[in-house]
């Protein structure tokens, strides 16, 4: 159980680093001031976050990696966190729809925490729900700002549910990991996740005048490390320093 | 002797009951008005037998970035204090609220200029320099995680409210 249990501390803390690291990368390109502030305030709580799990999973592993070399010296095929996370930031739409979906799982996914029998994780996860709840709060707002806006800001972002929405089905896929830490009761399994989901996601669509893709395509594999072309470039940037100087501290 | 009144002098090892006391000394570093106590932040201060110092904090946002600077003044305000050995904790359950801030903390965030968090979400929130209570959301998210920023409307003054959690 200890070497799932630590798995799954793995997958939930690199979601929480990527998407942390792909959102730092847009700092000061946001269209405005506030969303800059935005932007930068809920990278660090998933920051937050990623450090607390990987934190945790370094002394549940107990297998001689730190936190930080658990984030810093991991290849790609040992990432383990969802395709959706690691997707560019290739537009505005493209953040916040990635955003919106991700907050929509998570809030979902920390609520259920909350009643894990591991004393760690649903501290973790207490915490983090209040703050997915207001990150979904500002995503949601901004999909009824863009979808609702004009002609070209809902094409965007028709365009970015379209070409995210490939990757969301893995939110919420189990394997005999999810089953085996949610029977222990340490965790929970995504598949119990979706029916909320489609419903928050449902709900903010239609008021933003926007649908789901009609393409019903789906990847997966990020939880097994099979990533899409994105995650190399933003873990080279993240690890450059770390892997040119190991341990340097500043 | 009252140890505690002879904090200049790093010899003298102070009293486990000023341990406490003497911990107010430390201040967030980014509203330096409010101890690590007014926040809530301070959990715990336990004694072991063999005289080391356990400082329990717990975390305001999962992600703040206060958290390792108040884990270094910590020890260090009990190093000046003539404890040597000291261990800081973090803890998360329970998870820190804003209600765990104190009516004088709350007091003191107004004094400085921040709005504070409301017991009572359904409450206005207050102008922190003329008390008007009509103000608008200009971003959800302000210079640090835990606040927002709001414009007054009655005296025009931009001014940051310490939300809620």
């Amino acid at each position: 159980m200890s070497t799932d249990f630590y798995r799954y501390l793995l997958r939930h803390g690199d979601d929480n680093l990527v998407l942390s690291q792909r959102l730092s990368e847009y700092i000061s390109y946001a269209p405005e001031l506030e969303e800059d502030l935005a932007v930068a305030n809920i990278a660090l709580d998933h920051l937050g976050v990623a450090m607390h799990l990987l934190e945790y999973a370094a002394g549940v592993g107990d297998n001689g990696h730190s936190a930080d070399e658990l984030a810093f010296h991991r290849s790609e095929r040992d990432f383990t966190n969802l395709l959706l996370v690691e997707q560019p930031n290739a537009d505005f739409a493209h953040i916040i729809t990635r955003q919106f979906f991700f907050d929509a799982y998570q809030v979902g996914l920390w609520e259920a925490l909350i009643a894990s029998n591991d004393e760690t994780v649903a501290g973790i996860a207490a915490k983090a729900s209040k703050e997915a709840a207001y990150h979904l709060r500002h995503s949601s707002s901004w999909m009824i700002r863009l979808g609702d806006g004009t002609a070209e800001s809902h094409a965007r972002t028709q365009a970015a549910i379209d070409a995210l929405w490939r990757y969301v089905g893995e939110l919420f896929e189990s394997d005999t990991l999810d089953e085996a830490v949610s029977a222990a009761g340490l965790g929970v399994n995504p598949a119990s996740l979706r029916a909320a989901w489609e419903e928050r996601v449902d709900g903010t669509l239609n008021e933003a005048t926007l649908s789901r893709c009609e393409d019903d395509y789906q990847r997966n594999g990020g939880r097994r490390g099979f990533h899409t072309e994105s995650l190399g470039h933003l873990l080279a940037e993240m690890q450059w320093m770390q892997r040119a100087y190991p341990g340097m501290q500043w | 002797m009252d140890a505690a009144g002879l904090s200049g002098d790093a010899m003298v090892t102070v009293a486990t009951s000023k341990l406490r006391e003497v911990l107010e000394e430390v201040v967030d570093p980014e509203i330096p008005v409010l101890t690590i106590a007014d926040l809530g932040i301070l959990r715990d201060v336990a004694e072991e037998p063999g005289g080391r110092v356990v400082v329990t904090i717990t975390p305001t946002y999962s992600g703040c970035p206060a958290m390792d600077h108040l884990r270094g003044e910590i020890e260090r305000v009990l190093h000046e204090h003539g404890r040597d050995e000291v261990q800081v904790v973090t803890t998360f359950q329970p998870a820190w609220t804003t209600d765990w801030m104190t009516p004088e903390a709350k007091a003191k965030l107004t004094e400085y200029g921040i709005a504070p968090p409301r017991a009572d979400v359904a409450a206005p929130i207050l102008c922190p320099r003329c008390s008007d209570d009509a103000s608008r959301l200009v971003s959800e998210f302000g210079a640090t995680a835990c606040k927002a920023l709001r414009v007054c409307s009655s005296c025009g003054e931009p001014f940051d409210h310490f939300k809620e959690i």
